[in-house]
């Protein structure tokens, strides 16, 4: 058991926060509520570029396909750097960590020609087409449909809660094939040109008030067949090597900024005053952030021990499921917390440019994303514990 | 990094859970909570053969010379079991000797305990029950070439069994760690009959005991440093036997949702109680990586060690009474029942929570540390 770095993984942190000191543009200054203002998506889309210029860009993707061939703990250790270097998002997210590996896994090579540098550069954008109004937790009910015609499918049908469909040139669709095979054999996966005729994108405003994500209509949209990700009905595999990918990140990054959350509430709390005393000594307000705190201590361990495991094993187990109960519920409690630190200032708009008020309401939808406490806990019971499923 | 422990530790992991499952099996823990002392001398000295009483000692003195995560390791197995005795208050006391005795100090005592001819145990708390160094109120008087002790001690582990008792007082603004053998005079110990039978506490009683100069442990170094840092040994290993503990509640649980069967199917198939379950896995899984942390951290005398000790130690005090409290749950009456061995893990449960420190004294220990710095 050893805890430290390897001399290549020190080296590889020492090469890549070199790399970002240099090249982290200044923080964004503008309002970036308004996610789709031209010159903040500009902003976001040269970032993408340079790191891809850097060499940075989809370093846990194979060599032969632009990337570093990065073992899992570099990928870790990328992700939390370009957090600690307070770097703006990544905007090809999607493209890079879900889209991209499943098209190398399972892609033709036609598809992986024309997709994959794209992807890496910024040029082209993804997003991810599955929840529907109909289909959340249970995705595999998916309704949209695709209807063969030729040498092409006709979608019909609705997403929901698409994250970058505003501004995607592509979609990674997952359809209808076959309505009358059992639910899961009937899905097929596409690859979708977001400027096809037929599609419509409304954005969907959030409690938080921005709209990070929004709803897609597809009206007899036409999709060559040649844009069929895997094969036809088996797009469920698909969706779950995509959704697999996604898992794989095991939150290095967004734990740095949960520490400077917690870093700056304590800061905070030195400044505010509560029951009638300085908030940093009343005793229940310390209880609090020293659990806040331990907690995360321990998210970061069991990331590490995650890590540790997967490394060896290779296949993403439960574990992300573990790890996303936990930050999530973790991330709710903080900022209950801190609202409750801060009292009526935790919920004024421009308090700290309102980020108290941003990061409470948001903090509402995360035990919701990427898969519901609910449905994860089904997962943990059912897969690590061996427990029957309840449905 | 590898967070994974190694070969050796595996092995050393298998071997005390076979030997354990083996030698202390329920009935077993039932017996020895019966009795007196929760001693068993047969049992004691199997441990002592493994090896395992001289895991931390070092070689010179008859000891393996391993380290925490070692020590963490048969700790773990040992709490699966329950495992009544002075092993713990052992480690405690072996480690404040290592600290803080003279060479000579060194090779008398931990040569026996390495070979299982010696029990020990630290003195620690007064009637405010207070973990704190500075808590310690209980002065030994200096006089004519030795210190005399007059007062009592309350919640001592083993005491009872302990061939040797390190009583901690003050002397002046000073701490003094004074070693009291079995059967000095004016030493008396009474039981003081608590939740868990498996560990019994004592109220110790000196009445003008002496303890020579010489024997003093610690006269001329850093009793205060010794003792913090036997004190984070005996918490590491606490919290590695609380993540045993909390294994076999876990385990015994899932089992039981398994096979148990209401309304036509395992109840393990209804939300309400499979999510219980996955929450007892994430705290279990939690606690191990605290706790494994923290032996590492001491292993390396990282800086960060005492800061991971109180981060195990908080989050392992509430983690186990929650596990116990969902197991007991989730087994409806039987689990509620004297017969079902889970009761043995709960009192376990509740006396670890509040041993060396229970969660809010080592959240505020933690407070210290990230909210005063910042000031």
């Amino acid at each position: 058991m050893d805890l430290n770095l390897t001399p290549n993984e020190q080296q590889f942190r020492d090469e890549f926060r070199a790399w970002l000191a240099t090249n982290t543009p200044p923080e964004w200054a503008g309002d970036t509520n308004a996610g789709d203002r031209a010159d903040y998506l500009k902003y976001l889309r040269d970032w993408q570029r340079k790191l891809y210029e850097g060499g940075w860009a989809g370093i846990s993707w194979p060599q032969q396909y632009g990337g570093r061939g990065a073992a899992l703990m570099e990928q870790a250790i990328f992700q939390e750097e370009l957090a600690r270097a307070n770097a703006p998002p990544l905007i090809g997210t999607i493209g890079l960590s879900l889209v991209g590996p499943t098209i190398i896994a399972m892609g033709t090579e036609e598809q992986k020609e024309r997709y994959l540098a794209p992807i890496l550069s910024g040029e082209e954008i993804w997003c991810q087409g599955f929840s529907e109004p109909n289909a959340g937790s249970d995705l595999a009910s998916l309704g949209t449909k695709a209807i063969r015609d030729g040498d092409d499918f006709i979608v019909n049908g609705q997403k929901i809660w698409t994250s970058f469909a505003q501004l995607a040139d592509w979609c990674l669709l997952l359809v209808r094939t076959d309505t009358t095979a059992p639910k899961h054999k009937g899905i097929t996966c596409l690859l979708l040109d977001m400027r096809s005729d037929g599609i419509s994108v409304r954005p969907l405003r959030q409690m938080s008030g921005d709209s990070g994500f929004n709803e897609m209509f597809f009206s007899n949209v036409r999709v060559p067949i040649s844009q069929v990700l895997g094969k036809v009905n088996q797009g469920w595999t698909t969706a779950l090597t995509a959704l697999m990918n996604e898992r794989a990140n095991l939150g290095t990054g967004i734990q740095v900024v949960f520490k400077r959350s917690l870093e700056a509430l304590i800061a905070r709390a030195h400044t505010v005053e509560r029951n009638a005393g300085r908030a940093s000594e009343d005793p229940v307000v310390r209880q609090k952030l020293a659990q806040a705190y331990l907690e995360l201590e321990i998210m970061r361990l069991n990331t590490n021990r995650a890590l540790t495991s997967l490394s060896k094993t290779g296949v993403p187990g439960p574990e992300g499921s573990i790890q996303k109960v936990f930050w999530s519920e973790w991330n709710q409690r903080l900022q209950q917390t801190a609202q409750e630190i801060l009292g009526p200032y935790g919920q004024l708009s421009d308090f700290d440019r309102g980020s108290w008020q941003y990061a409470f309401l948001r903090a509402r939808g995360n035990t919701i994303e990427a898969g519901t406490s609910e449905i994860q806990r089904n997962i943990i019971a059912e897969r690590v514990l061996g427990l029957p499923k309840s449905y | 990094m590898d967070f994974d422990l190694s070969k050796p530790q595996k092995l050393l992991k298998g071997s005390a859970r076979d030997f354990l499952a083996r030698e202390c099996k329920p009935e077993r823990v039932r017996e020895l909570m019966e009795t007196d002392t929760a001693h068993d001398d047969k049992l004691w000295q199997a441990i002592a053969d493994q090896g395992w009483m001289g895991l931390l000692v070092p070689e010179e003195h008859g000891g393996l010379g391993l380290g925490l995560v070692e020590l963490a390791v048969v700790a773990e197995e040992m709490g699966r079991a329950c495992l009544p005795g002075a092993f713990l208050s052992t480690v405690f006391a072996a480690a404040l000797i290592e600290r803080a005795g003279s060479r000579e100090q060194r090779a008398k005592y931990l040569a026996p305990v390495a070979a299982g001819e010696l029990k020990a145990t630290v003195a620690f708390l007064e009637e405010t029950a207070n973990w704190d160094l500075d808590g310690v109120k209980l002065e030994a008087n200096r006089r004519n070439g030795s210190f005399s002790i007059t007062g009592r001690k309350l919640f001592v582990p083993d005491a009872g069994v302990a061939d040797l008792l390190i009583c901690v007082t003050r002397v002046g603004d000073s701490l003094a760690l004074l070693p009291v053998e079995r059967g000095t005079r004016g030493l008396s110990v009474k039981p003081m009959p608590s939740m868990d039978g498996t560990r019994k506490i004592y109220e110790a009683v000196f009445d003008q005991v002496e303890v020579a100069d010489a024997d003093v442990l610690g006269a001329d170094g850093d009793a205060r440093g010794a003792l913090r840092g036997a004190l984070e040994t005996a918490t590491a290993a606490l919290c590695a036997e609380m993540v045993g503990g909390m294994q076999w509640v876990l385990d015994t649980t899932v089992e039981f949702a398994k096979t148990r069967q209401q309304f036509g199917r395992p109840i393990g198939a209804f939300q309400a109680v499979s999510h219980q379950c996955a929450d007892m896995l994430l705290m279990t899984e939690s606690a191990r990586s605290a706790a494994y942390y923290a032996a590492w951290t001491l292993t390396e005398d990282a800086p960060e060690a005492s800061g991971a000790v109180s981060i195990a130690k908080a989050y392992c005090s509430d983690a186990y009474r929650e596990v116990g409290n969902r197991g007991v749950q989730i087994h409806g009456g039987i689990g509620f029942t004297w017969e079902h061995d889970l009761h043995l893990y709960y009192k376990r449960s509740k006396a670890s929570e509040v041993m060396f420190g229970d969660a809010t004294f080592h959240r505020e220990r933690i407070a210290r540390f990230i909210v005063d710095s910042a000031a």
